[in-house]
């Protein structure tokens, strides 16, 4: 299953990238574990992964909580809390 | 109801859009206008520049779902949000919500409501430039709490 995923702030420059195409193995069921699996992935996501409790996340451009399942996802985000307004 | 929301670089004209939200209406007695500007100093030191990076697409949506919550919790005749992105420098505009209705206290409510959602939940993040270096700003627990103190018991909530 390929999803697009996107990154912003400091999650984004962690990372390198802004967004890519990824193919998580079958195990791969929730959020949570989908951040388990990217932090594997090199020291720059593990460093952006480094403290899962100020990652968000939102699923097709909606929050989602960290055990949500990714099945069917499209567009899966990353990001630091909001500081808009 | 007319709801508006805008995403843009641009400046806004904030009495330009109050006035649009009560041209020819005799049914609105108030109209809140809120305004968030850029600060430029911060624990004396200087701000040079302040940089709204967003997730568009997400951005709009969300402020659409919290612009229906307003008018699903106050009787409302008109709602305008517009928020910025791109690089700020201090005095700059950063966000402008107007709400219109009846009598005041909707409007009121509505608007600070909307506020203290657009902080905490629009997927919008501040990186500021300072004559040293740049950090991201970092979410307060004073807005997370501001946001939450408009939250509504469940029906659940209240049976158990």
């Amino acid at each position: 299953m390929n999803v697009k995923l996107v990154y912003f702030a400091w999650v984004r420059e962690r990372i390198g990238k802004g967004e890519e195409t990824v193919e998580p193995p079958p195990g791969v069921a929730t959020v949570d574990e989908l951040m388990t699996w990217l932090a594997g992935r090199g020291e720059e996501y593990a460093h952006a992964f480094a403290n899962r409790k100020v990652i968000r996340a939102a699923i097709d451009r909606t929050h989602v909580r960290p055990e949500t399942k990714i099945g069917g996802a499209t567009e899966i985000a990353f990001f630091p809390p909001m500081t808009g307004g | 109801m007319s709801a508006m929301i805008r995403l843009q670089r641009e400046d806004f004209d904030a009495a330009a859009e109050t006035a649009a939200l009560t041209r020819s209406r005799a049914d609105v007695g108030a109209v809140v206008t809120f305004t968030g500007i850029c600060r430029g100093a911060e624990e004396g030191r200087s701000l040079a520049a302040m940089t709204l990076e967003h997730y568009p697409g997400m951005a709009e949506a969300e402020i659409g779902r919290h612009v229906e919550e307003a008018r699903r919790r106050w009787p409302l005749m008109g709602v305008t949000v517009i928020h910025r992105y791109g690089r700020l420098v201090p005095g700059d505009n950063i966000v402008l919500v107007v709400t219109a209705s009846a009598h005041r206290a909707a409007a009121f409510a509505a608007a600070e409501f909307l506020m203290d959602y657009l902080k905490t939940r629009a997927p919008f993040w501040k990186k500021e430039e300072w004559a040293d270096g740049a950090n991201w700003v970092d979410a307060k627990n004073a807005d997370d709490a501001a946001a939450e103190r408009w939250r509504e018991p469940r029906s659940s909530d209240a049976a158990g």
